[in-house]
């Protein structure tokens, strides 16, 4: 069953991330990069990190991707650009080489240190098998409010000097010819 | 149903999502217009994801989970920026390539 459901959200991986870098549309690589979302929520789901699912859906397919829509529409560049010029001669030849090496790198990465994933720490909870259907918000929350606290307080400035900036940034300045 | 069973092993998973993190650098490579190249970074941030939760599963360590927590915060806080500075430039310049970016000019 884990096969199953690991093929099939392979594949709405791998279909959505190509979508996004060869559809010529950006609205199109948007709705593609929705795809490849719900593929790793998915597999998030399937490795018991049933909490992250639901973030990954609602913060990157409901929030992100919707701000990315938005953007899209609000610049008007919302039409086919043409991807059969290419703007430096060889670049994507060489790009597809590099992209190639990278793969061919990572996996002989991950397949010689396939060993080291030894079991390490207290163990994850699984609300599936376990009786206690909280379980995995239940340890996560204790792992961040307990371990990670002081990083998740500055995560709240983060977010704070992020919106301030951005509506810094994206303010019209009236009165100075700019509009 | 099946004669064997076959169970897919943590490094099926990471195989994957370095396949992922490869089409989204060679995405950043290729494409010109800079909101794609950004949902391109979403790409490869997802495959850092998809290695922490399923090293974290692995090694049966819930801190993996605790770290893609804070890298969504984070991811969403680029993006704002990110966006908020294209919006910017783009409503002083027409049409949306990178390449007409090089120089720092205004």
């Amino acid at each position: 069953m884990e096969l199953f459901v690991f093929v099939c959200s392979s594949i709405m991986v791998l279909v959505g991330a190509l979508g996004v870098i060869f559809r010529k549309h950006p609205v199109h690589a948007a709705l593609s990069l929705v795809l490849t979302l719900f593929g790793v929520a998915v597999q998030f789901v399937s490795q018991s990190a049933e909490f992250l699912a639901a973030v990954q859906v609602i913060v990157y397919a409901g929030a992100i991707v919707i701000l990315f829509l938005f953007v899209i529409m609000l610049l008007g560049v919302d039409r086919a650009e043409d991807l059969q010029i290419e703007p430096l001669t060889g670049q994507r030849w060489i790009a597809g080489v590099v992209g190639l090496g990278m793969v061919g790198l990572l996996t002989a990465a991950v397949v010689s240190g396939s060993d080291a994933l030894r079991l390490r720490g207290a163990g994850i909870a699984d609300p599936v098998t376990g009786e206690n259907a909280d379980a995995n918000i239940q340890q996560l929350a204790n792992s961040i409010f307990s371990d990670y606290v002081f990083a998740f307080e500055i995560t709240s400035v983060l977010l704070v000097v992020a919106v301030v900036g951005t509506v810094l940034l994206a303010r019209r300045r009236t009165g100075k010819g700019m509009a | 149903m099946f004669g064997l069973v076959v169970v897919p092993t943590p490094t099926w998973y990471l195989v994957l999502s370095a396949v992922l993190f490869s089409i989204g650098a060679v995405g950043v490579l290729v494409r010109r217009n800079p909101l794609v190249m950004f949902m391109c970074i979403e790409l490869m941030l997802n495959a850092v994801n998809l290695t922490f939760v399923t090293v974290g599963r692995a090694m049966s360590d819930i801190d993996g989970q605790a770290i893609v927590f804070f890298v969504m915060v984070v991811a969403a806080a680029e993006v704002v920026v990110g966006l908020g500075i294209i919006v910017s430039i783009m409503r002083r310049r027409s049409g949306v390539n990178v390449d007409d970016l090089s120089e720092l000019k205004g």
